[in-house]
């Protein structure tokens, strides 16, 4: 599966090859894709010196019930996140992201790597990296978003934010209005929890809280994660990103214990401008994994799921003291199956199901911050196919760059 | 154009936060669901109830927190979903400790059939006599173990001396050390009345709940300290770090179980013909309606009058229900009357079908009655004889169960 993979990307980068190549960050601002997200915060726009430092933060209030039951009123700050960022010499340079989750109950250097920028279309990457697994992995940062909460699919199925220590490539080419950019990394990768975790269910998200994962991949061999994307400028773009590897311990000292479990992630992204003030995001991922046949049904062995985002600026103009404000209408669609899958015992399908709804309105005084309001309908089906529990929840947030 | 813009959105974020109750799903009826705490408990044993109700519901055991090596769920909850009946995928099974033939089966009464990842399972002997178990729900149960063995007792009727084809005897079993005997037990040569599980070869909510956390999710406690073990893989009995689950913890799901609410019945006033027809072809001589509770110093729980549809006792139910498999003084055939309140709630916790009877094989209610043999087999002829609309009537009762 990777040597094939490696092929496609051989082939598709040599055809680059042959297409125009620009150098990377002297690009008009519409050709900036996903992957290049994190080089492209507000924070090292205005930068004079090498160095330079910033990061947001997201807090938001939170009013939730389910099924008539109230869950109180609370307030929460999600995160802290710093970047420092360090241009070494003119074709070398270092970025970190540290993120503080929950004030400080996670704290996780999400991001950490040096860049050396060889050519357009090789660049090295080393340390800790975001594995290039849908758009909005890569591009996660609250005041970039237009509601309070992440996609399901994304905090869900792909663990976002999933960053690993690895290396890899990464590189664009341009063809007019065309631009095409990939990513291949290998990393480290998920353990165990995965399937065995007190979510009790498949979850990447438990399966990569690890925290032995900076020092040694569990299976001991690789993760490999990579991406291919397409965009045209003023229109849109198209990610496919696929992530395979194993997650058990197989061997121990040398002695094969079990068979080797692989983990398979196939994602899709766009985003794409309908109108000059429209815009239209989503991503879909399908997550399969080999669950050993004695372990529980409970940890489903196929996952998938999605969202589609549409945001209507219907505002622009000078708010109170604000000058250049926008008001944006925004909604959301959202589905993951959390166990896609029929029960051994009876063939029904097997529930685990979330459907979500969300409408709110998105204020940004200035661009760096947006004020949010949402409001968020959830259906959740449990493992059996019951009749589903209805939640929802209100929610005021704040997330700004600075 | 600035003030304006910023006053009419203030308008309307203050009109929808008046309203923010009225986005808030819709609270489900207490008659319509399973769950839910008894109506009286005082503040202290609404804590108690609601730390039983963490730890039977939301306490799911990973490898790490000592599930298994073998297993057959990760939580209580898992199989008792919405404190109801449970689904196929649960069922779990028991087998003999030995066969007619005299082979020895270590491990039994119960199959762990699932194990964590890196471990086997344990597999059932071949030809072991065995059964399956649907989880059933457990509402309602701090009634029933309040109601007294001279009541159980009283309510037997070994030899038939009514005649009425129906007997009915308590399961006498051994109870564990671990166990203190229920207020005013009564004892027949060491042994105790049982009441729970299918086959009532468990004394009270106590021996259920310590059993269940070792031999259905291989958790051990101070109580029953060693893991069940596979032995064809030799799996460690004695978890080195010690008991998992707390005696807290333990205490805690005892007395969730008692103070969870008896189900209510729903549109009572509209089934009185099926009531009727119900005790009229005999369903009610081992479906008993009323019972009463003992003292209790829990006091919506003491000295009440309850609906809870059993005798409490097992009755020989003919071939179709003998698998072969024993627990306690119960025979092969001899199967507990289960209660049927909470009967009409089934679906909801079963993936939307019925799966009725000790191992879910009967999908309807119709099925169920049709399984009735031996004891059960008069009234099951009287069913039969009813009418269309008197069948109608009396599933109509069942449902409003
Ligand atoms: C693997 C599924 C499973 C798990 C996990 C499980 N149970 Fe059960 N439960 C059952 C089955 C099946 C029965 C019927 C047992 C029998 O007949 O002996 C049962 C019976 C019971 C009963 C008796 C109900 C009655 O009316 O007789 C109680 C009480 C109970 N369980 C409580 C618990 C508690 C507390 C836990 C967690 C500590 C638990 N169960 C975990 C499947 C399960
Ligand atoms: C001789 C005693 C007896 C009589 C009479 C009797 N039942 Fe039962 N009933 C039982 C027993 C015992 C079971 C459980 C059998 C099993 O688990 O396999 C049962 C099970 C049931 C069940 C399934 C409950 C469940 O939770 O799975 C229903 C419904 C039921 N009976 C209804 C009736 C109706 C209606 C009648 C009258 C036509 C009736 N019974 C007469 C003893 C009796």
């Amino acid at each position: 599966m990777i040597r094939s993979l490696l092929i496609t990307l051989c082939v598709l980068s040599s055809s680059l090859l042959l297409a125009q190549t620009d150098s990377l960050g002297q690009q008009a601002d519409d050709s900036t894709m996903n992957f290049e997200a994190n080089y492209d915060r507000p924070f090292l726009s205005g930068a004079s010196s090498s160095l330079a430092l910033g990061g947001y933060m997201e807090a938001n209030t939170l009013y939730a019930g389910t099924d008539g039951i109230e869950e109180g009123f609370s307030f929460q700050f999600r995160r802290l996140t710093l970047f420092a960022s360090s241009t070494i010499s003119p074709n070398i340079r270092f970025l970190t992201e540290i993120e503080f989750e929950d004030g400080t109950k996670e704290i996780n250097i999400e991001y950490a790597a040096v860049d050396l920028m060889l050519h357009p279309l090789a660049n090295v990457r080393g340390g800790i990296v975001v594995n290039p697994i849908g758009a909005f992995n890569q591009k996660h940062d609250g005041p970039q978003w237009d509601f309070v909460d992440r996609p399901i699919e994304a905090v869900e199925l792909l663990g976002a934010t999933l960053s690993n220590v690895g290396v890899g490539l990464y590189g664009k080419a341009f063809a007019s209005d065309l631009s095409f950019g990939y990513e291949v990394y290998l990393t480290n990768g998920f353990d165990e929890a995965v399937i065995d975790n007190d979510l009790n269910r498949t979850s990447l998200a438990a399966g990569k809280v690890n925290v032995e994962k900076f020092e040694e991949s569990h299976s001991g061999l690789p993760m490999f994660t990579g991406k291919v994307a397409a965009k045209l400028r003023n229109v849109g773009e198209l990610g496919i990103s696929y992530m395979t590897g194993v997650y058990n311990e197989w061997q121990i000292d040398g002695v094969e214990v079990d068979e080797k479990r692989s983990l398979n992630v196939l994602a899709v992204d766009l985003n794409a401008s309908i109108t000059s003030s429209t815009e239209l995001r989503g991503e879909v991922a399908f997550v399969s994994l080999d669950v050993p046949s004695t372990y529980s049904q409970q940890f489903g062995s196929k996952q998938w799921g999605g969202y589609v985002d549409v945001v209507q600026r219907f505002y622009e103009g000078p708010v109170l003291v604000f000058d250049n404000a926008t008001l944006a209408l925004a909604l959301r669609g959202e589905y993951v199956d959390l166990n896609d899958g029929t029960f051994n015992e009876t063939g029904d399908a097997i529930g685990d199901e979330v459907t979500s709804f969300t409408g709110g309105i998105a204020f940004r005084p200035s661009a760096p911050v947006v004020i949010k309001a949402n409001y968020k309908y959830s259906i959740i089906t449990d493992l059996l196919g019951n009749p589903p529990a209805y939640a929802s929840a209100l929610l005021f947030g704040i997330a700004a760059y600075f | 154009m600035r003030n304006f813009v910023f006053y009419s959105g203030l308008c309307a974020l203050a009109l929808f936060l008046g309203a923010c109750d009225a986005f808030l799903p819709a609270a489900i009826p207490s008659e319509e669901t399973l769950d839910g705490a008894l109506e009286g408990l005082d503040q202290s044993q609404r804590r108690m109830h609601i730390e039983g109700d963490a730890a039977f519901n939301d306490q799911l055991f990973t490898a790490e927190t000592g599930l298994g090596p073998c297993f057959v769920a990760s939580s209580c909850g898992a199989c008792h979903a919405g404190d109801g009946k449970g689904h196929p995928f649960t069922t779990l099974t028991r087998y003999s400790h030995s066969d007619g033939a005299g082979n020895q089966f270590l491990g039994a009464p119960q199959l762990q059939n699932r194990a964590i990842p890196g471990f086997a399972p344990e597999a059932l002997p071949s030809g072991a006599p065995h059964s399956s178990f649907t989880p059933p729900a457990v509402t309602g149960l701090g009634f029933i173990e309040l109601v007294s063995d001279a009541d159980i007792l009283a309510m037997a009727d070994p030899d038939d001396a009514d005649g009425d084809g129906i007997s009915g005897v308590p399961n006498w079993n051994t109870i564990p050390s671990f166990i203190t005997p229920v207020p005013n037990a009564i004892s027949q040569n060491g042994k105790y009345i049982g009441r729970f599980g299918k086959k009532a070869s468990t004394h009270n909510l106590f021996q259920q709940t310590v059993t269940a956390y070792n031999q259905d999710m291989g958790i051990t406690s101070t109580f029953l300290p060693t893991n069940p073990i596979n032995y064809a893989a030799g799996t460690h009995p004695v978890p080195s770090g010690g008991p998992v689950v707390t005696d807290e913890d333990v205490n805690a799901v005892v007395f969730y179980l008692q103070t969870l609410k008896a189900p209510l019945q729903r549109s009572a006033a509209s089934v009185e013909k099926g009531k009727l027809l119900f005790s009229q072809i005999g369903c009610e001589k081992c479906h008993r309606e009323t019972l009463k509770t003992g003292f209790s110093p829990i006091a919506p729980l003491s000295q009440k009058e309850i609906h809870p549809y059993t005798d409490l006792l097992l009755h020989d139910m003919g071939p179709e229900l003998d698998d072969g498999y024993t627990e306690g003084s119960a025979t092969n055939p001899e199967w507990r009357t289960p209660p049927l309140w909470g009967l009409g709630l089934s679906e909801n916790s079963q993936g939307g079908r019925l799966f009725l009877m000790h191992d879910g094989r009967a999908h309807s209610l119709e099925a169920a009655i049709l399984l009735h043999g031996g004891e059960g087999d008069k009234s099951r002829s009287e069913f039969k004889k009813l009418s269309d609309g008197d069948k109608q009537a009396l599933l109509d009762f069942l449902r409003s169960l």
